[in-house]
C-alpha cells in the first residue's frame, strides 16, 4: 500500500529531526560541559577537539549550550503549536460548520488581530502577563497562533458542510459533534498538517525574534534566540557561535518543514 | 398499485431565504403549491428541466428545507437519500466498511459483530465483492461508488428512497446496471422510490408514474406509458421530442 511508503522529503526529514531530537534528549542528561560555567582561560576559542563549536566570550562551552538551548526553543515551539492548534481548530470548525452571527463576529475579532504584526501582538500580551518567564512566552505566542489556525480550519469546515458527505451523515441522524470530529477533521488533515509544520518553524523563528529583543527567555534559561541575540555582540571576535547557534535553528526548521512536506506528499500518493 | 402512502405532499409552497446579519433578507420561492402522493411499492419519477425544483422538492421533502406553506406527510419512518455525485458523497477519509457501518454504530443497536454480518449482508445485496470493504472511495469507480451509496441508505431499513439524479454521473452501461439493482431492490425490499431525473429514457425504464415539473410547478401527472404516449402539455411534449 502507498500509505505506508516512505519518500525522501519525510526520509531526510525524520534524519535531520532525529539528529537534533538525540542531542536534545541527551542534553537532559549529559551535556560535554556545564552550559552556564564560565571559564577565564578559555574564551572565544575556535572549534577544536575539547570544544567541538568553540567558546563564548566567557569561556562557556558553546555545543552545551546549543544542547540545551535546543531543548528550550523546540519545547516552546511545540506548546505554541498545541495551543494555537487546539484552540484554532476548535474555534475555527464551530464557526466554519455552524456560520451564523458567532461565526461573523469571531471571524472580525480573528481579522483584528491577524491585522497586528504577530510579533507585536506577542509584545502586547507579554507586557500583561509579565516578561521574563518561558510560560508567558508560550501563551503569548499561543494566543498569537490561534487566528491563522482559526481561519484555516473554518475554510475547510466551511467547504466541508456542504459536500454530500456530510449531508448524509445529518440525513443518518449523526449528531453535530461527531460530525465535526469523526466525519470532517479526517479530511482536514491535508490542510492542518502543513499548518502545524509551517506553524512549528514558525513559533521557532517567532521564540528566536523574541528572546532576540530580549522578552522571550532570560538567563539561566538558555534559548537558541537567546544565545543568538549574544552572538550577535562578539560575532567579529567569536563567529563560530552566531553560525552554530543559527545553523541549529535552520535545521530544526528545515527538518519539521520536510517531516511536513514529506507527510503531505504521502498523503497526496506523489512520491 | 397498493392504495397504501408512503408520502403526500399537500400545496407545498417553499423557497430560500437569502441575506445575512446586517442585510434585510429576501426570499424567492422555488416551489408554487405542489401536490402529490406516492403509494407503497412505487417508483415515480420527477422530470424538468435543470433549475426547476426537482432537487428543492427533495430537500423539502427531507427536512432540510422547511415548507412556508402546504404539509408534507411521511407514513414511514424518514426516508434516505442517494446523491447524484457519487464522488462526493461517501466520506474520503474512511474504507467502505467504516462507511456502511455508521449509520449502524450511530444509533448503537448493534455490536461490532451483528454490524459487520448486516454490512456484509448488504454488500452482497448490492452486488459487490468483499474485497471492497477495505477500499477507500477513491480506490472504486463510480458504478462501484453508487452502489455502495445505495448500500449505506439500505442500511438503515428506510421504506422510501429519494434518488436525486442518481444515474446522471455514470455512463450508459453503469447506468443500466444500476438502474436493474435499484428495480431488484425495490421488489426484494419492498421499497417505494421518488426518483430525480433530468433524463426522460432513464425515467421510462424505471418508473411507474412520473410527474412533469415546469418552474416550480407541477404540470403534468400520470402513469409512464400515458405520459409518454399522449403527453397533453406542450413543455412535456418538449421534453420529449429533446430526448429523442
Amino acid at each position: 500500500m502507498k500509505r505506508t511508503r516512505m519518500n525522501g522529503c519525510l526520509k531526510a526529514g525524520l534524519i535531520i529531526a532525529g539528529v537534533l531530537a538525540a542531542l536534545i534528549i541527551l542534553g537532559c542528561f549529559w551535556t560535554p560541559y556545564d552550559p552556564n560555567a564560565m571559564s577565564g582561560g578559555e574564551k572565544r576559542l575556535a572549534p577544536c577537539l575539547a570544544h567541538l563549536m568553540g567558546t563564548d566570550n566567557f569561556g562557556r562551552d558553546i555545543l552545551s549550550r546549543v544542547m540545551k538551548g535546543a531543548g528550550t526553543t523546540f519545547s516552546i515551539a511545540a506548546a505554541t503549536v498545541a495551543i494555537g492548534a487546539v484552540a484554532g481548530t476548535l474555534i475555527g470548525a464551530l464557526t466554519g460548520y455552524f456560520g451564523g452571527v458567532v461565526d461573523e463576529v469571531l471571524m472580525r475579532v480573528n481579522d483584528a488581530l491577524t491585522a497586528f504584526p504577530s510579533i507585536l501582538l506577542a509584545l502586547v500580551i507579554i507586557s500583561v502577563v509579565g516578561p521574563g518567564n518561558k510560560y508567558n512566552v508560550v501563551l503569548a505566542l499561543g494566543i498569537v497562533f490561534i487566528p491563522s489556525y482559526a481561519r484555516i480550519t473554518r475554510t475547510a469546515f466551511a467547504s466541508a458542510r456542504d459536500a454530500n458527505y456530510v449531508k448524509s451523515a445529518r440525513l443518518m441522524g449523526v449528531s453535530s459533534w461527531r460530525i465535526l470530529w469523526v466525519h470532517i477533521l479526517p479530511n482536514t488533515v491535508q490542510v492542518l498538517l502543513p499548518a502545524l509544520t509551517i506553524g512549528f518553524n514558525n513559533a521557532v523563528l517567532a521564540e528566536a525574534s523574541m528572546s532576540y529583543l530580549g522578552i522571550g527567555v532570560t538567563p539561566p534559561d538558555a534559548s537558541l534566540g537567546y544565545m543568538l541575540s549574544e552572538a550577535q555582540g562578539m560575532f567579529t571576535v567569536a563567529p563560530w557561535y552566531a553560525v552554530g547557534t543559527g545553523l541549529t535553528i535552520v535545521l530544526m526548521v528545515f527538518g519539521v518543514g520536510l517531516i511536513g512536506e514529506g507527510l503531505q506528499r504521502r498523503e497526496r500518493g506523489v512520491l | 398499485m397498493n392504495e397504501e402512502l408512503v408520502l403526500s405532499v399537500d400545496h407545498v409552497t417553499s423557497g430560500y431565504h437569502t441575506g445575512g446579519l446586517l442585510r434585510r433578507g429576501e426570499y424567492r420561492e422555488i416551489l408554487h403549491d405542489v401536490t402529490f402522493e406516492i403509494h407503497h411499492g412505487e417508483i415515480l419519477g420527477l422530470v424538468g428541466e435543470s433549475g426547476t425544483g426537482k432537487s428543492t422538492l427533495a430537500k423539502t421533502i427531507l427536512g432540510m428545507l422547511r415548507p412556508e406553506q402546504g404539509t408534507v406527510t411521511h407514513y414511514t419512518k424518514r426516508p434516505q437519500m442517494i446523491f447524484q455525485d457519487p464522488y462526493s458523497s461517501l466520506n474520503p477519509a474512511y474504507p467502505v466498511r467504516w462507511i456502511m457501518a455508521e449509520p449502524l454504530r450511530v444509533h448503537g443497536r448493534y455490536d461490532a459483530a451483528e454490524r459487520e454480518r448486516r454490512v456484509r449482508e448488504m454488500l452482497k445485496l448490492v452486488e459487490l465483492p468483499e474485497e471492497c470493504l477495505d477500499a477507500r472511495p477513491e480506490q472504486l469507480s463510480g458504478g462501484q461508488r453508487q452502489r455502495v451509496s445505495i448500500a449505506v441508505s439500505l442500511i438503515q431499513q428506510p421504506k422510501f428512497l429519494i434518488a436525486d439524479e442518481p444515474v446522471s454521473a455514470l455512463d450508459v452501461t453503469i447506468q443500466a446496471q444500476i438502474l436493474k439493482l435499484l428495480k431488484q431492490l425495490r421488489d426484494e425490499l419492498d421499497l417505494s422510490y421518488l426518483f430525480i431525473s433530468h433524463d426522460l429514457n432513464v425515467v421510462y425504464q424505471l418508473c411507474d408514474r412520473v410527474l412533469v415539473m415546469k418552474k416550480g410547478r407541477i404540470v403534468e401527472q400520470g402513469m409512464v406509458d400515458d405520459i409518454f404516449d399522449h403527453p397533453r402539455e406542450e413543455y412535456t411534449r418538449q421534453l420529449l421530442a429533446a430526448a429523442e
